[in-house]
């Protein structure tokens, strides 16, 4: 039986789907910053950057960067109307505070019971860095992981007990992948949807973990 | 009369002392204080700390100031970058020591040194390697760590604007780090690009009161990434 991957892009629209309007949402660096092209017209959302920024808009047009305007990942971007800039210590209150509604993280391995790797690989020589990953994954009301559910040799990213340095312990409430969406509970994985045509004994067989029905 | 305009850079730095715990703002390309870091390079201070949220990037500026041999340690959460060549080399040669903390941490541990706070339990980082060793306990069912303060003798931050009684606005996501080392240092030297008369700054509006700005010094707008200027059509 066949079944189609999510494109990286149907993955981060999947994502979209899933955040209410009025939510308050940081978008972690790299593969989650796509899913803002993705939110529902109609739909207010409003992001936030750790650097300061509630209400970050788009990347502007070329020509009208302006580097004291940028966003975690230092790249330009602009301030929707309504906007607000303030400190670093008032912009991680609005993480450890549990001000923001949902956090999108990039993740190298999810347990089941949702803690988190994704700031060190801990390779030895490495030269470690955190940023914010670790107030954000244990700050938001809901932290969300969206990555590829299997490596490229195949082996599953999410598992029993994460064997990278953790970066938190049970944050992760959601993880969205190329193949299906499954909650972290304390009582380990259950499924959300799947891919059309991936049938849920394949998909355990996949993870190598029960997966609780949806 | 109260004339917290400095001159000249060099003469708001000149009692930089060895060993000093220095903090330089700045996130990424905004808010980052090179004339100032320029300024303590010239200076010549010896064996410091230095926090910043990174450790350098290229060959200027705070990557500059590390090559010096300077600098003794750096606090900071995010020191690998794409361009902190003089960071790793001087980081795996063991000429550097790094002290690793999680951005809000490191913010709420200058923010804790600036109101006079002993210390704070935060739940940041419980359970991974970054908590190893500190004191942990649980409150009201959640599991917090123990963190500790972090005091300098000096702070160089970069703002948009200010006035002879120290008060500051700043520019957009260039405020980040300014505020809270501002208040943590025993001594707070800032950048202005606009220095105005008293009540020019909306006194609502001001982000930082002049009670933890000791000198201010006027610098050029230039078009360069670090300098927060928008660039030429």
């Amino acid at each position: 039986m066949g079944y189609q991957k999510r494109t990286k892009e149907q993955l981060a629209a999947r994502i979209a789907q899933d955040i209410p309007d009025g939510a308050y949402v940081n978008l972690g660096i790299g593969m989650p910053t796509h899913v803002a092209n993705h939110i529902p017209a109609g739909r207010e959302v409003i992001l936030h950057s750790e650097n300061g920024i509630l209400g970050m808009g788009p990347a502007p047009a070329e020509g009208q960067e302006d580097y004291d305007l940028i966003n975690a990942g230092k790249q330009p971007v602009s301030l929707l109307a309504g906007g607000a800039f303030f400190h670093h210590a008032d912009s991680f209150a609005m993480m450890r505070g549990g001000h923001l509604d949902i956090c999108v993280l990039g993740a190298f391995q999810v347990s089941a019971t949702g803690d988190l790797a994704n700031w060190s690989t801990g390779e030895p020589g490495a030269i470690p860095a955190v940023g914010g990953a670790m107030d954000l994954a244990i700050g938001a009301k809901q932290t969300w992981v969206m990555m590829d559910l299997l490596t490229k040799k195949g082996e599953s990213k999410v598992v029993e007990r994460c064997t990278y340095p953790l970066t938190g312990i049970a944050c992760v409430k959601r993880i969205y992948t190329e193949l299906c969406t499954l909650a972290c509970t304390p009582q380990g994985l259950r499924l959300i949807d799947a891919v059309e045509g991936l049938n849920h004994a394949e998909l355990e067989r996949l993870v190598g973990l029960p997966i609780a029905a949806a | 009369m109260i004339d917290k305009i400095a001159a000249s850079i060099d003469e708001a730095l000149q009692d930089v002392p060895d060993g000093a715990t220095v903090m330089i703002g700045g996130f990424g390309t905004a808010g980052i204080p090179n004339e100032l870091i320029e300024g303590l390079i010239r200076q010549g201070a010896r064996d410091l700390t230095i926090v910043n949220n990174n450790a350098g990037n290229g060959d200027h500026g705070l990557a500059a100031l590390l090559k010096t041999g300077r600098v003794r340690k750096v606090i900071c959460s995010f020191p690998r970058q794409v361009d902190s060549h003089v960071f790793d080399e001087l980081y795996r040669s063991g000429k550097l020591e790094l002290e690793l903390v999680p951005q809000g941490n490191l913010a709420e541990r200058i923010r804790a040194a600036g109101a006079g706070i002993g210390a704070f339990f935060c739940p940041t980082a419980f359970g991974t390697e970054l908590a190893k060793g500190k004191e942990t306990r649980e409150i009201g069912g959640r599991q917090y760590v123990l963190e500790y303060p972090i005091h300098a003798e000096l702070a160089l931050i970069k703002a948009e604007a200010g006035d002879r009684w120290g008060n500051l606005v700043y520019r957009m996501s260039a405020r980040n780090f300014g505020p809270v080392m501002a208040t943590a240092a025993k001594k707070t030297v800032a950048t202005v690009h606009r220095i105005v008369e008293l009540g020019e700054l909306d006194p609502e509006a001001i982000v930082t009161p002049g009670i933890f700005v000791n000198k201010i010094v006027k610098i050029e707008r230039v078009a360069t990434k670090a300098g927060g200027f928008r660039k030429a059509a």
